[in-house]
């Protein structure tokens, strides 16, 4: 068989053709995938704004917004998200004040403190941390937490937002940790030797350099966080009583706007008035997580623009 | 190269399955009607029938069909739970045979299912005692429904009140959705009045139970198949719950469990709802600690 040079230059163009065609069809393919997971979430947006219309023009949203009670189902029906949002922010504070600390403390350690095996065992354990079920957390904090938070404050019932919020804050660790301990990694390590070439000690070098330097990233965590508190459902609903009262204290009953959606969709007339009140909740709720991970994002950013400099 | 064509194609094939899994789900609610059909008395009956509803009727309703259908195996019965509105919502939509419900349908509910052409009709297939429990220590034996309410409204706020020991009231509810706290509110409650706000709500019957042992101040009200030796069931108006005294009558807080069917019903459905109410299906009920019919 003979074969020519021009023959062959126009074999290798074919190719080349073939792979450039290829490579648009794939990056259209995945562009598309991108726009599609932007389409999902604005779809989600309009389809929950759908849902709830009826409610919000029924009983009205100023109404639902400033209403201190919630009986869906009583006599008159009473709907006011005021609980629920109280109820909601109450058991992500007290889950702040339980991952701040030791989430923060985790990921210095883990980070500037530890190294090696040791280092990477401490990652695994924490990213298995967030592998467990919400419902394990929650079944853990029935059996071990509510007796336990009942006889050491003296409660009547150990179903409080204290005891929602500790396993709220113990299940949000794993985010905080894992993005704190990213951003104290991206901190330049001439940073740090610099620090340490100035006479600064160790944990002079942590508190003083590292940590101010990854705030923006720590507090990204700290936020994604949050968001993951306020978002959790099944071990709210084991732990905090569900009581739709607002509460004095920590050490009452709450009833969060997760729970009370879970709690009360299967059983509701599909389409009905409690059906698309139910659909304003996870509104209020889907903007609420929105911000918060909104506001993550922009510090993020922040922070990267930064090291770009 | 090599290994970044495989990824590609591997990617164009992921994306290619999604969308073909997207457009797939949209047909198949249309088969899934009542395939019942009527044959001799001799032959072997066959169909397929699908149940969804309240989750107070999944276990029962999952025992009968394992019964019937070792009695008739050309029988394929589907049992699913989600919620009472869950399962009347998909008779309305014509995807089930059979919804479950441990509470009656609701006005706005039949309604719905007249204007998409459904007709629903109730059959009371077993029925369900409520016992009002406390913590065993509790000094309390006995409540009148009329102290019961007071309790649940929050006017009644300590045991001594009701003649136990000085000691704050803990109240335990179902969820507001489900069908034993509706029905729980009608009877006993009160038809205009309200729970008290206090009254902590929990997702489960079997978390009522494990509250209750466990806090010496609570009271709670389940189905007397979650009746355990880890609770103390109080009388009620002088009367203890049990199967017996809700069959003749004398315990007051009894309910109906209901499966709605889509007009009257016939072939395998029939045959199904015939078994249910016969002695053999009665006597799964009160196996799955509920009360018979008759």
């Amino acid at each position: 068989m003979t074969v020519n040079p021009t023959d062959m230059a126009g074999r290798h163009l074919g190719r080349a053709t073939r792979r450039r065609a290829a490579e648009a069809v794939v990056r259209s393919l995945v562009y598309g995938a991108g726009l599609l997971s932007i389409v999902i979430l604005a779809a989600i947006a309009v389809f929950l704004f759908i849902e709830a219309r009826r409610g919000m023009t029924e009983v009205g949203l100023g109404t639902m917004l400033t209403s201190t009670a919630w009986f869906p189902t009583g006599t008159p029906k009473i709907f006011g998200f005021v609980p629920l949002i109280v109820g909601s922010l109450l058991v992500t504070a007290v889950a702040l004040v339980v991952f701040v600390p030791i989430g923060i403390g985790a990921a210095v350690f883990i980070s500037e403190f530890s190294a090696g095996w040791f280092k990477e065992a401490m990652k695994s354990v924490i990213e298995f941390m967030a592998a467990v079920p919400s419902v394990v957390y929650g079944f853990l904090g029935v059996a071990v937490l509510i007796p336990l938070v009942k006889d050491t404050f003296g409660l009547t019932s150990g179903m409080t937002a204290l005891t929602g919020g500790i396993v709220l804050g113990v299940m949000s660790l794993p985010t905080v940790i894992s993005i704190s301990e990213d951003a104290l990694h991206a901190v330049p390590d001439a940073l740090r030797q610099g620090s340490l070439a100035l006479g600064n000690t160790r944990w002079q070098t942590v508190y003083k350099v590292v940590v101010p330097s990854a705030s923006s990233g720590i507090f990204a965590g700290v936020m994604l966080g949050l968001g993951r508190a306020i978002g959790e459902t099944m071990a709210v609903l084991m732990l905090t009583g569900n009581a739709a009262v607002i509460p004095g204290s920590v050490f009452e009953s709450v009833r969060t706007m997760t729970g009370t959606i879970a709690a009360e969709m299967g059983e509701v007339v599909f389409g009905g008035l409690h059906y698309s009140v139910l659909f304003g909740v996870g509104l209020v709720l889907f903007g609420i997580t929105f911000a918060i991970n909104l506001a993550a994002d922009l510090v993020l950013e922040r922070q990267r623009k930064r090291w770009r400099r | 190269m090599k290994v970044k064509k495989v990824m590609a194609f591997g990617l164009v094939a992921a994306l290619a399955l999604g969308a073909f899994g997207l457009t797939g789900c949209g047909t198949k609610a249309a088969d899934s009607g009542s395939t019942g059909t009527t044959e001799t008395a001799e032959a072997e009956l066959t169909g397929t029938i699908n149940i969804e509803g309240s989750d107070t009727l999944v276990n029962l309703s999952t025992a009968w069909s394992q019964e019937f259908m070792t009695e008739n195996p050309g029988v394929m019965i589907a049992v699913k739970g989600g919620g009472s509105g869950t399962g009347i919502a998909s008779l309305i939509n014509k995807t089930v045979d059979y919804a479950n419900a441990s509470r009656k349908m609701k006005d706005e509910e039949t309604e719905q299912a007249k204007a998409n052409g459904v007709t629903p009709v109730e059959h009371t297939v077993a029925r369900d005692g409520i016992a009002v429990i406390a913590h065993p220590s509790n000094a309390v034996a006995d409540l009148t429904i009329e102290q019961i309410g007071k309790i649940y409204r929050g006017e009644i706020k300590n045991w001594k009140e009701v003649g136990g020991a000085d000691k704050a009231i803990v109240i335990l509810s179902r969820d507001s959705s489900s069908g034993t706290y509706e029905y729980f509110k009608e009877e006993v409650v009160g038809k205009d009045k309200n729970y008290a706000s206090s009254a902590k709500l929990l997702p489960s019957t079997q978390a009522i139970v494990d509250e209750t042992a466990a806090n010496d101040g609570a009271i709670g009200y389940v189905g007397v198949g979650y009746v355990a030796p880890s609770i103390k069931v109080l009388k009620v108006e002088g009367v203890a719950a049990s199967v017996e005294s809700v069959l003749d009558g004398t315990y007051k807080i009894s309910r109906g469990l209901y499966m709605y069917s889509n007009g009257e019903v016939s072939g395998a459905m029939k045959s199904f709802l015939d078994w249910i109410l016969s002695p053999a299906g009665q006597k799964v009920v009160e196996d799955e600690g509920f009360v018979p019919v008759q």
